[in-house]
């Protein structure tokens, strides 16, 4: 056995042994232990390297608060830089290494910094690095970047998956050391409702680590009792490895349960790690404290540990940090330490307390052993290279003497850890009697206790989280009484000393960040006084670890410096998270795929079988275009299929146009009032094009308006405007005008809808449909509509075109799409029928000057659309007045034209700026764009649609159109937007 | 965040969507003249405290609500059916 590792009990198993590798030496320790436990055991004290100076470092903290001792875990995809060696639960086969330190961290070329330190001073590359300017990119950046930081994140995805998961409580407890289990047990045994969030993988806090009676019983048994009480409740729940990080409105809390990260990788079917969003009545904080360093020369070297921290390992893990262990403490609870590790049989050579009188039973427990007691004394620096060898202590008559050790607990006095209870923007109050912060006008949701409220005393903890328990099991409507425990009530003196004023050597206030007393200094200087502005420029309390241990150090400095006290300076308010949260669990499941889950049109199948080639439109995934075998280039397809509607009969399936079902009294009026252009006329059985506007008179959507019969219509809508359209149509519905019998329904999903469009879509429809209804141009005129059985069920089908062809769109019940779209292709097959995708349509569309999402794209008007003389002069819809502002049909406002090339070859692309010919290019001259453009295999050439100034006046002007971003730039012709059948005939053959 | 609808009970911030100020939105249905209109639809107001607005159930029952909440605190006061609100 190891020096270091202690006989006893403790919470480790030591019929389990694992190994591990650091830095790819293999060492082995028991189940229980965390890796920092497992390390000390093996007597690494050298952790890694700092993060600015390259400083050696160590282990600090027995905790979450970990400033120094940060490892990458794992390696490959799996590599998690920044870990807390303090927070690993150790498993078989763990590899851990070491991070910022090259080539290794026992010999760090960066440690060179050290030396330079003078250069590294806060701000130092504010100022450092500002000439010559253009370096900054290439030289200084980089090379900062190379030489600071942590560790490396793996650059592979993320192999493992994580869960998002929602709780609901009556209690919540954050914290499950005495006054969290206080809290718990009362409320529990009430009846209520209770979550327990436990970070650690032990519950218990801190009476696992100090050497306590509850009862009569050693105090981590009485927890794991409590807690086996907890558990076997029915409406108790109790999680560990599991952190409350952020508190939010309406009493919800984020929290993190590592499901897998104690195991060498995660079972299957399980998470890494699962995100709780929990909704609590009542939450206690019961997270109890976190103890302080001292700012005192070499504070940092490897072996200097806070005093509380010492016991856990002691009494936790059965780990001494050394053989030869001084202390160095500011109040009563330091020397708990000091008789820990004497029980034990370790050496402790010297208690040094700054307090030059202390209670005379501390004193004669010390006496019994051989220690050195300093009273009124400090210590000014600390010797050794790697690890700690020496301390040199300054008495209260002024003479230096070095002692020699080999680790260092320091007692610099408890903070209330007040993260949580000021996430919420409550500012925490200062209580002199603990000099430092408690919570203070936290909402009536959330109270806390114990050592989190500033009541140090294990008894005091009980106390308060057993009154706690009770009063939020009330709120919930369960009577509990009031259970105490039997404990001994303890001495808990103490004065700060924050900082000794004559530390020789770097004395660091911030271990992570490397920020030392006298960048406080160098700050005050510089005329940052305020404890923002400390942080901003020192970078005091940043990190990963949020200066836990170190921002009230850091405010004491400053307080000093500026002639003021402590309480005056305030606290920096703590942001979520509270520890770091991995980015995968807050995504949980909505990633790659399922970040934005798409949905298949009815048709996908057939459509697969056909070769289609799909893009995602809105929600949908549509087919763009079906490419036959031998055709290389997706011009030449889509040139097929536009000629093949334009000359014989082509099928695409429209299914992801959204259809509203309107039914009701006063549908008709409803949509009078929805709709820009007239409804009320539209007989039974015909079909109108629609033209919604929003409040302002912007244009919201185009659609068509079947009525299909008497109180019953059917709204159509762009494929990526229905949910804004159906919450449109209910907001007027239900707000502006509930007095109207009118229901709407969106039914988009339940139909599947086919365009059969082209000369001969007529012949093909005929062929299939013939006996249920005639389609003659007299029965079934354009704009009509009619319902039929097709297939044995109800189908609908509307004589209308979006491509300017004779054209139809057959409904059917979405699960007989396939069959649908089968058998109009086989009805075709003689005929030459084409199925066309989404760049058919869309060139089509263009080639008939039809706008859509481009032009439709909330900036533009009725009147710009080239669609004014739709809307109604003799009806009030919604839109209309707004629409009538007289800015809104300025002449120089852009509207609709077509645009087209003079050279029929040039290409013309999208979001070309239009400007007149021969001007200089500028913005002042800018004088619209280009929102659509295609080739047109119809016209065999490039065509497009777009917005210019004063568009009316300047049909034939040739202007220019200036494309910066693909380089190119062109004279087109201005040209009415219909560059085909311009006069509609087709559509009515 | 949570919210109380009517139909629905307690639900998650996240089902809801959110258009505005409600006061606005009944204004702009009562405007008159097309400056009521612009204020209505432009001018809003601000309050630091209690606000009336209106929210869509969009991932529920698709109910308008009119929600009462404290724009500093985000407590809520009242939430009623947009439809059935009587000022």
């Amino acid at each position: 056995m190891s020096v270091y590792r202690l006989a006893g009990e403790g919470a480790i198993q030591r019929d389990r042994t694992l190994s591990f590798t650091f830095d790819g030496r293999r060492h082995s320790a028991y189940a229980g232990d965390t890796l920092a436990s497992a390390l000390l055991a093996a007597g690494v004290h050298l952790v890694g390297r700092s993060f600015k100076y390259h400083r050696p470092r160590g282990i600090l903290t027995a905790g979450s608060e970990e400033p120094n001792a940060l490892v990458e875990l794992r390696c490959g995809a799996r590599r998690e830089p920044n870990t807390r060696a303090t927070m690993i639960e150790l498993f078989e086969g763990l590899q851990a290494c070491s991070q910022n330190a090259w080539p290794s961290r026992v010999f760090d070329v960066g440690a060179i910094n050290s030396l330079l330190s003078r250069l590294f001073v806060a701000g130092f590359y504010y100022k450092t690095f500002m000439w010559p300017a253009a370096w900054w990119e290439k030289v200084y950046e980089p090379a900062i970047r190379r030489a600071a930081g942590l560790g490396r994140a793996s650059a592979e995805p993320d192999p493992d998956c994580y869960e998002k998961a929602h709780a609901f409580c009556d209690v919540l407890v954050i914290g499950s050391g005495p006054a969290g289990l206080a809290a718990a047990l009362t409320a529990a045994r009430a009846g209520a409702r209770v979550l327990v969030c436990e970070e650690d993988f032990l519950p218990g806090g801190r009476l696992n680590g100090e050497r306590h009676e509850i009862d009569g019983a050693d105090a981590a048994s009485w927890a794991r009792n409590a807690v086996a009480e907890l558990r076997a409740l029915p409406e108790v729940r109790f999680m560990t490895r599991t952190t409350v990080f952020g508190v939010y409105d309406g009493a919800t809390y984020g929290a993190i349960e590592r499901v897998s990260d104690h195991l060498p990788m995660p079972p299957e079917h399980q998470p890494r790690q699962r995100f709780w969003k929990i909704v609590a009545r009542r939450t206690v904080l019961a997270t109890g404290a976190l103890e302080r360093t001292v700012v005192f020369g070499g504070n940092d070297r490897p072996g200097v540990m806070l005093a509380a921290a010492v016991r856990t390992y002691v009494n936790r893990y059965r780990v001494t940090p050394g053989r030869r262990v001084g202390l160095f403490t500011t109040g009563d609870d330091g020397w708990k330490t000091a008789f820990d590790l004497l029980d034990a049989q370790v050496e402790v050579p010297v208690i040094v307390d700054a307090r030059a009188a202390v209670g005379a039973a501390l004193l004669e427990q010390a006496s019994r052993h051989d220690v050195q007691v300093v009273l009124g004394g400090q210590i000014l620096s600390t010797a050794g290279a790697r690890a700690l060898r020496r301390v040199e202590v300054l008495d209260r008559d002024g003479r230096v003497r070095g002692v020699p050790v080999d680790a260092l607990a320091v007692a610099g006095g408890w903070s209330p850890n007040l993260a949580l209870a000021t996430h919420l923007g409550m500012r925490p109050r200062w209580d002199e009697s603990i000099s430092a912060h408690v919570p203070a006008d936290l909402p009536p949701s959330l109270c806390a206790v114990g050592a989190a409220a500033g009541e140090f005393s294990l008894a005091g903890a009980l106390r308060s989280g057993a009154a706690a328990g009770r009063d939020a099991a009330r709120t919930a409507g369960f009577d509990a009484p009031l259970v105490s425990w039997q404990t001994d009530e303890e001495r808990l003196e103490s004065s700060p000393l924050w900082f000794v004023p004559g530390s020789r050597g770097k004395a660091f206030v911030d271990y992570q960040h490397d920020v030392t007393a006298e960048d406080v200094a160098l700050a005050v200087r510089e005329g940052y006084r305020s404890a923002e502005h400390l942080k901003r420029y020192t970078t005091l309390g940043m990190g990963t670890d949020q200066g836990k241990t170190a921002q009230l150090n850091g405010h004491a400095l400053l307080a000093a410096r500026t002639g003021r006290e402590v309480a005056e300076i305030g606290t920096i308010a703590a942001r979520p998270p509270y520890t770091p949260v991995a980015i995968g669990a807050l995504a949980a499941r909505e990633r790659g795929r399922n970040f934005r889950p798409y949905r298949l049109t009815p048709s996908h199948r057939w459509a697969e079988t056909r070769g289609a080639v799909f893009v995602d439109t809105g929600q949908w995934r549509r087919a763009q275009w079906f490419a036959l075998p031998g055709e290389s280039d997706w011009r030449s397809t889509v040139a097929r299929e536009v000629r093949s509607v334009r000359t014989a009969v082509g099928v695409c399936d429209v299914s992801t146009l959204g259809k509203i079902d309107v039914q009701g009294r006063d549908a008709a009026s409803f949509l009078e009032r929805i709709y820009a252009n007239a409804v009320a006329t539209l007989p039974v059985g015909r079909v109108r094009y629609g033209l919604m506007l929003r409040i302002d008179g912007m244009v919201l959507d185009d659609g068509t308006i079947a009525h299909l019969r008497d109180g019953h219509f059917l709204l159509s809508s762009s494929t990526a405007h229905v949910a804004q359209v159906m919450r449109h149509l209910t907001y007027a519905q239900q707000v502006l005008w509930p007095e109207l019998d009118v229901q709407l329904t969106n039914v988009t999903e339940q139909w599947a809808q086919f365009a059969i469009a082209g000369p001969l879509a007529r012949t093909l429809l005929e062929r299939v449909c013939a006996e249920a209804l005639a389609l003659s141009n007299a029965d079934l005129p354009h704009m009509a509509c009619a319902s039929l059985r097709w297939l044995g069920r109800r189908a609908r089908l509307f004589r209308i075109s979006f491509c300017g062809e004779l054209g139809y769109e057959l409904a059917v019940p979405a699960r007989c799409a396939e069959t649908t779209v089968r058998a109009l292709m086989q009805a075709g097959e003689s005929l030459g029928v084409t199925p066309y995708g989404t760049e058919a349509l869309g060139v089509m569309r263009i080639e008939k000057g039809h706008v859509a999402g481009p032009e439709i794209n909330g900036t533009t008007t009725a009147e710009d659309l080239g669609l004014g003389r739709l809307v109604s002069r003799h009806k009030d819809f919604i839109g209309r007045v707004l629409a009538s502002r007289p800015a809104l049909s300025a002449p120089d406002r852009p509207a609709l034209v077509g645009l087209r090339p003079l050279d029929p070859h040039a290409r013309l692309t999208s979001g070309a700026h239009l400007l007149a010919a021969g001007v200089p290019l500028s913005l002042q001259n800018d004088q619209g764009f280009v929102s659509s453009s295609a080739f047109s295999p119809t016209l065999g050439r490039w065509i497009g649609l777009g917005f210019l100034s004063r568009a009316r006046e300047r049909l034939g002007e040739q202007i220019r159109a200036y494309d910066p971003l693909r380089n190119l730039d062109l004279p087109v012709e201005v040209v009415r937007p219909v560059f085909y059948d311009p006069d509609g005939l087709r559509v009515k053959g | 965040m949570r919210i109380h609808c009517p139909f629905c009970g307690e639900r998650d911030l996240s089902e809801f969507s959110y258009l505005g100020d409600a006061d606005s939105a009944e204004a702009s249905g009562a405007a008159q003249s097309a400056q009521q209109l612009i204020e209505a639809v432009y001018l809003r107001a601000n309050p630091a405290g209690a606000h009336r607005e209106l929210w869509y159930h969009t991932f529920g029952c698709g109910s308008w609500l009119t929600v009462t909440r404290d724009t500093r605190t985000h407590a809520i006061f009242a939430v009623q059916l947009a439809k059935e609100y009587a000022p």
